[in-house]
């Protein structure tokens, strides 16, 4: 739903700091811990959930990311179970908002009207779907929309002036800039033309604005955070989640602890921002 | 199209969304998009500019030899006692097969749009052989993504690239075949954006590729309609072709939609049979669903998950096909049937012994179909068939596949 969302965000530009918004795999490497992943996010500091759905041909991401998906969908992860992880932490937690990301097929495949209904259950509050821009906005984004789910749309930087504000025009939630052209987990650039970007956006949208593609430590995460209104972290985490598994891909003690660490330095980093910002 | 269809024509897709009824479309990363715009915008003036289409017609006449001859295969006629059959050459083109015919089209496209790194997916090699020509003939530098198996199974078409230039950048991920290579492909251009331009070998992927794709491909089929005429005097009663992505067929089949009575079969990848995953007949036994750019039928499980396909070819072992083929099954106007493994093995021998054409694996398998349906037409019957590659990049795999050492 879009009001969790909303107030999420008021609440963070009361509190005068950047969101930070992390993103994992569902299902890598297995059910269980993943859920457990996502239950240690918020009290590490992470303010938004993007829940990774896993995809065969993730086309969009870097090797970091697709082998995380090829990890889950080993697992025997599926739409259906990402789902039902949603589920279970919205049971426990009323207020951080999840946001879906992946790709078109496997919602296709499930059929939207029933996929919409199912996320709308398992509280579910934004869909990122890599693979349809604003020229496909029947299949996916006008039923979400009708339906309470944002539709966050990401903007590149070949996103110009003339087509933002068809990339903005039924965007909801946030605005995801990407910051570099590439996949995801490529290098950092430059937060001096971040922050520039981030401007540019916002002469066309009232929305928050989060940035991401590269974000990989604390000190990324308060630079960029300077002039952005959320910082997403993805590939870094993964990278976590990755490095503490055993040989043949199993879960151990340090899995979920790793992540907890990670998000906790990120969330100093963004919590710093706001004195950046003020300075 | 579903909304201002012109009911005496299939030849009128696609619509300006890329849609050939459900399928088709644009379903990429927003970071390509504006590119995908550029290409569009680039095509629809190139389709129309006289000296764009004079420097076609030039480089298709000297460079590539067209028009490939059509042929009519006597011995193979004969033996099946039944339907005549002619053979589009499309393995006489420079290059050995149909692949450079689009590949000339894209770069004088690249070369239009000032582009100046030119990439491309590979799966038989074929593809990424013609391009690296291509490249070399205007001096751009090519990379091409091949998956890392077909690397190894396709190795006389890995060599060629290299000495032409290119670098053969295999993929690991996956199980290193042509939507592997894909991929990678996608995620180069999508890094490379300001300069590069992804050459894509089938009729498939974002639109305008299959359209674009389709047309330049679609000589095959102008030239083999008046070719027919001039030798025959009228049109064949069937039309085949194998398909993978579909390139060499939509570009034979197209010419014909609007003939009515051109019965027209395309011919996908059996592998070893339809019960298992160890094929390749996306609309023969797949559904549809959303992949590398396009809404069209795949191979998938109850997920959406991509499965991994299988075929003796290399060139036809691709999950997915063109769009435009998706719709033609739909609608009922071409047929789409499976040859296995073991049938275009057969065949590739069988042509070779009659003929003395050693024939790519691809088009064995439309040679498989042909030989099921020569002897049941009459003999004032016509087959033309797409003959779409040579086989000398196969005799490797073939020969390991017989026993025989090489």
């Amino acid at each position: 739903m879009t009001a969790r969302m909303d107030k999420r965000f008021a609440d963070l530009a009361a509190e005068g700091r950047p969101a930070l918004v992390t993103y994992f795999m569902a299902g890598d490497p297995d059910f269980e811990t993943s859920l457990a992943i996502m239950k240690a996010l918020p009290s590490a500091g992470s303010d938004i959930i993007e829940l990774g759905m896993p995809f065969s041909d993730p086309m969009a991401d870097g090797p970091a990311i697709q082998l995380a998906g090829q990890r889950a969908l080993k697992g025997g992860q599926t739409l259906v179970k990402t789902l039902e992880i949603a589920r279970r932490f919205r049971a426990d937690d009323k207020d951080t908002p999840i946001v879906l990301m992946g790709y078109y097929n496997p919602i296709y495949i499930h059929g939207v009207d029933r996929f919409l209904d199912d996320a709308l259950e398992a509280g579910i509050d934004g869909l990122i779907v890599v693979d349809l821009p604003p020229e496909m906005d029947d299949e996916l984004c006008i039923p979400a929309l009708k339906k309470d789910i944002n539709f966050i749309r990401l903007a590149t930087p070949t996103t110009d002036d003339k087509r933002l504000p068809k990339v903005l025009e039924n965007t909801s939630g946030f605005v995801y800039y990407v910051s570099m052209n590439g996949i995801t987990g490529s290098a950092l650039p430059d937060p001096a033309l971040i922050g520039g970007a981030v401007q540019r956006i916002k002469g066309h949208t009232k929305l928050p604005v989060c940035v991401g593609f590269g974000v990989k430590t604390a000190e990324h995460a308060r630079a960029i955070g300077a002039s952005a209104d959320g910082v997403v972290v993805g590939t870094a985490i993964v990278n976590q989640v990755a490095s503490s598994l055993t040989g043949d891909g199993q879960s151990t003690g340090a899995t979920v602890p790793g992540v907890e660490t990670l998000v906790r330095g990120l969330a100093a980093g963004v919590r710093s921002a706001k004195l950046v910002a003020a300075e | 199209m579903n909304e201002t269809p012109n009911l005496n024509s299939f030849k009128t897709g696609p619509d300006e969304d890329g849609r050939f009824g459900i399928f088709g479309g644009r379903f990429v990363a927003e970071t390509l998009m504006p590119l995908i715009l550029d290409l569009q915008d680039e095509w629809n003036k190139a389709k129309t500019d006289p000296e764009f289409q004079a420097e076609l017609k030039h480089l298709g006449a000297h460079y590539i030899g067209r028009p490939s001859p059509l042929y009519f295969a006597e011995r193979l006629t004969a033996e099946l006692g039944g339907a005549k059959i002619y053979f589009k050459r499309e393995e006489l083109n420079h290059t050995g097969s149909h692949k450079i015919n689009n590949c000339i089209g894209q770069i004088l496209l690249a070369k239009r749009m000032g582009k100046t790194r030119i990439i491309a997916e590979t799966g038989a090699g074929q593809h990424g052989v013609a391009s690296a020509t291509v490249a070399a003939r205007f001096g751009l530098p090519c990379v091409v993504y091949m998956g890392a198996t077909d690397v190894e199974r396709q190795a006389p078409n890995v060599f060629r690239m290299k000495l032409l230039g290119a670098e053969v950048k295999p993929v690991t991920a996956g199980s290193g075949t042509l939507k592997d290579a894909m991929n990678e492909a996608l995620r180069d251009w999508v890094t490379n954006v300001d300069d590069t331009y992804y050459l894509i070998g089938t009729a498939a992927g974002p639109h305008p590729y299959p359209e674009m794709v389709r047309d330049f491909q679609s000589v095959i089929g102008i030239e083999a309609k008046q070719q027919m005429l001039e030798a025959e005097g009228r049109l064949p009663d069937l039309v085949i072709a194998a398909v993978g992505g579909g390139s060499n067929a939509i570009g034979i089949f197209h010419p014909f939609l609007d003939d009515e009575s051109v019965k027209i079969v395309g011919v996908e990848a059996g592998g070893k049979g339809l019960e298992g995953d160890e094929h390749c007949a996306s609309i023969t036994a797949g559904s549809p669903g959303v992949l590398h750019g396009n809404r069209t039928y795949l191979l998938q499980d109850s997920d959406g998950q991509i499965k991994e396909g299988h075929s003796i070819s290399a060139g036809l072992d691709y999950p997915g096909i063109g769009p435009e083929h998706s719709w033609l099954a739909d609608i009922g106007r071409v047929e789409y049937v499976p040859i296995m493994d073991h049938e275009a093995l057969e065949a590739f021998q069988t042509l070779t012994r009659l003929e003395g054409i050693i024939p790519a694996l691809e088009p064995s398998h439309a040679i498989a179909e042909v030989i099921k349906r020569a002897p049941k037409m009459g003999k004032d019957e016509i087959i033309l068939m797409n003959l779409s590659g040579r086989g000398d990049k196969d005799i490797f795999t073939v020969g390991k596949l017989l026993g025989m050492g090489l």
